[in-house]
């Protein structure tokens, strides 16, 4: 059916990818890394020269990694994807209460052990989509013990980047942990895991260009998780299972190109923003969600109030345009969006959204074709 | 022309299918395709899957959601599933319980037509720029001099006519039901040539949500307490026995009373009545007191001729949907209901069933069973 762009914003079959948020297109050099990698024969755990040779690949990878992130190699920890690591970082430390923003992915709404109090537990977030600090000041200072807090750094929904430095700077006065998520804004932001005062980090390797199937943590030194996974000595004991050699690769490969080419990501802003100005000149009643803050380059929420979301998708897949609405499940049905739910908007809005996220495959043409369907949904609707 | 009655070549006409994931929707989505039709498949989550045949956990799309998906695949459409939970809790399985609670014994079929597939899925499918939502129901839709009109199925044994009768006629111009014409091995043996996994599937039998058959339970657990123990009186004021609430009956209903206390032969000739829900009573009779040949109608739909008021139309009424029309005189009042008069006094005519009205092979409309009289 509809193939991987390989570089071009449309695919040879005439459809358009403007879902980077829920995965990336492989980017050529990775697949090519990832090819090369599949004639490595060795376990990376044996002691022979084909092991020292597949190890020496993951090293490679790990210091790839561990640059994006602006940390040492040993910092960094495979996991098989991005929720596990939010799974390792939130069920690793019994110890601690967790506390988990209103706007987390499920991974981490999920992984967040329940507690009694959790509602009042998750921090909440303002009308414009960045984390309420000084509920954060009353949640912290209501927590018996120590606690660990976990908030991402880009919202996957609106692309709203949180205060994270800020949020670690009051959860270490109060002797927590910050854990951040930082799946959608690698690759897509320039940070460091020290700047923002995290003390664990989540990454993923197929929103940046790399493989499905491969993620990490990032760990402050000296921080020792339980491990979820036990069997062999992997991944200095935290994660048991042989190494997936070719995606950790592919990780590594996307992480070097994430941080050579992350002032091109940038650039999409240019593109995103005129993405929305010209959907909002034709459909007046349109918004964007969380246009108030600082956002990541690549991502549009927009909402088209009384179409829901699901509408907007099915008729934008008919026109061959690809983009997704809230998060969908197994069945692929579609949730009205807790993200939106917890900016304030009415369940109207939360269900009428629809997301648009850009990549480095996208260009005018891509938006062009965007543009004229969502404006022929919105004119079928009644809307434009 | 196309094969549907659109002025557009077949590859230029979008036309949602209904898939519910059984053999009579997968079909129809096949033959729509096979006739270059631009098909999207759409099918519905109504209810949670997992809850329904108390798995919590199991997946929240079933086996149909996975047999739609298949069938879509094989024949190459686009294919969604849509989240009307919501809606279907509201605006059926809650009419469902609030029914049977009042002493009816409700059509929730009706219903989800009428209210989700014909009212918010047709609504979807505008939006989406198609021309034409096609089902696979057994009915024919046919262009009469007047615009579209309702036709039973070819197949007898397969007409569900009496489901569609509040079937509007706005509804009616967007609908298209491609297997109004065929019997269900036709149905079967294009299943068979378009290689669809499920063209041996079979047919669904109860209602969707009470996938054991057991009403009084699914009304149990949406409606807690309010399935309530009472007396089973006889119409001549004796009190007979016991019953464990009045939504295990039907009127008409005549096995299954467990009256232990009379004599075999008096037993055998005992039929529900009436309910009265208020009083928790289930009143029983002989079959005598079942006849009735005056019934009144509320929620009327008509797709037939306007007809002048008080004026009556002789038709055939289907009272129930496994009987065999009656012939009726119709009449319908100036607050909205109608009354049928039955040439013929029928026996155990339950509130709460649709009378649906025909003339010939036409289904000219209908209305819910508010009240009956003899």
């Amino acid at each position: 059916m509809s193939r991987a762009p390989s570089g071009a914003a449309v695919s040879r079959d005439g459809r358009v990818y403007l879902d980077h948020n829920a995965t990336t297109p492989l980017k050529p050099a990775v697949k090519a890394a990832m090819v090369q990698a599949m004639d490595l024969v060795g376990n990376p755990s044996s002691v022979h020269a084909f092991g020292r040779t597949a190890r020496r690949a993951v090293d490679e990878a790990r210091a790839a990694v561990a640059a994006l992130a602006g940390v040492k190699p040993a910092q960094v920890l495979f996991t098989g994807s991005g929720t596990e690591a939010n799974n390792l970082a939130l069920r690793g430390f019994s110890g601690r209460t967790v506390l988990v923003s209103a706007i987390e992915h499920d991974s981490a709404l999920a992984a967040a052990p329940l507690t009694e109090s959790q509602d009042t537990q998750r921090l909440p977030v303002q009308p414009d989509g960045t984390a309420d600090l000084a509920a954060l000041e009353r949640i912290l200072a209501d927590t018996a013990g120590p606690a660990l807090l976990s908030l991402m750094l880009a919202n996957n929904e609106t692309g709203v980047i949180q205060p994270v430095a800020d949020a670690a700077a009051l959860a270490h006065a109060r002797g927590a942990l910050l854990h951040c998520d930082a799946v959608q804004a690698a690759g897509r932001l320039a940070f460091s895991f020290g700047a923002l005062g995290a003390d664990l980090m989540t990454l993923s390797a197929h929103k940046l260009g790399g493989p499905a199937g491969v993620g990490a943590l990032v760990l402050a030194e000296g921080l020792e998780p339980d491990a979820l996974i036990r069997g062999g000595g992997q991944e200095r004991r935290k994660r048991a299972g042989t190494e997936n050699l070719l995606g950790i690769v592919g990780f590594g490969a996307a992480a070097r190109l994430a941080l050579e080419e992350i002032a091109a990501a940038a650039d999409l802003a240019a593109l995103r923003d005129r993405l929305e100005r010209e959907a909002l000149a034709a459909v007046p009643q349109a918004r964007v969600m969380g246009a108030s803050a600082a956002r990541v380059a690549n991502t549009s929420c927009l909402v088209l109030p009384g179409v829901p979301g699901e509408t907007q998708v099915m008729g934008l897949d008919l026109a061959g345009v690809a983009v997704s609405a809230g998060s969908a499940c197994s069945s692929g049905k579609v949730k009205p969006s807790h993200v939106l739910a917890a900016m304030g908007e009415d369940a109207t809005a939360a269900s009428s959204a629809i997301r648009v996220s850009l990549g480095w495959t996208s260009d005018d043409e891509a938006v062009d074709r965007f543009l004229a369907a969502w404006i022929t949904v919105a004119r079928r609707s009644g809307r434009a | 022309m196309n094969s549907l009655g659109l002025s557009k070549r077949p590859q230029d006409t979008r036309v949602v299918v209904a898939m519910s994931g059984g053999v009579d929707s997968s079909v129809t989505a096949a033959v729509l395709r096979e006739e270059g039709y631009d098909v999207v498949g759409i099918t519905l989550q109504l209810y949670d899957h997992g809850l329904a045949v108390q798995k919590p956990g199991a997946c929240c799309a079933g086996q149909d959601i996975y047999d739609a998906r298949q069938v879509a695949e094989r024949i190459g459409i686009p294919h969604y599933v849509l989240d009307y939970e919501g809606r279907f809790s509201q605006d059926v399985m809650d009419d469902f319980a609030d029914s049977y609670l009042r002493g009816e014994t409700p059509i929730p079929c009706v219903r989800c037509n009428q209210r989700v597939k014909f009212r918010d899925l047709l609504n979807t499918a505008r939006d989406l720029g198609a021309e034409a939502l096609a089902t696979g129901h057994y009915v024919r839709r046919v262009e009469g001099t007047h615009g579209a009109e309702l036709h039973r199925a070819i197949d007898p044994a397969k007409d569900q006519s009496y489901f569609l009768f509040a079937t509007t006629r706005e509804q009616l111009d967007f609908l298209r039901f491609p297997l109004g014409g065929l019997t269900k091995p036709e149905t079967r043996a294009l299943a068979e040539r378009h290689g669809l996994e499920v063209a041996a599937k079979p047919d669904s039998q109860d209602i969707c949500f009470v996938p054991n058959g057991d009403y009084a339970e699914v009304v149990a657990k949406l409606r807690p307490g309010s399935v309530e123990p009472g007396d089973i009186v006889h119409v001549d004021g004796r009190v007979l026995g016991r019953h464990r609430g009045v939504v295990h009956y039907t009127v008409g209903q005549r096995k299954g009373l467990g009256i232990g206390g009379l004599r075999g032969e008096e037993e055998q000739a005992l039929y529900v009545v009436r309910l009265e829900p208020a009083r928790r009573r289930v009143v029983v009779g002989p079959r005598r007191d079942l006849a009735r040949s005056v019934v009144t109608l509320r929620e009327i739909n008509w797709l037939g001729p306007a007809l002048p008021e008080s004026e009556g139309l002789e038709v055939s009424v289907k009272l129930r949907s496994a009987q065999p029309p009656a012939a009726a005189t119709w009449s319908v009042g100036p607050d909205g209901t109608a009354r049928v008069d039955l040439h013929e006094p029928q026996h155990g005519i339950a509130p709460g069933q649709a009378c649906v009205v025909y003339q010939g092979e036409r289904v000219l409309g209908g209305g819910w069973i508010a009240a009956t009289a003899s």
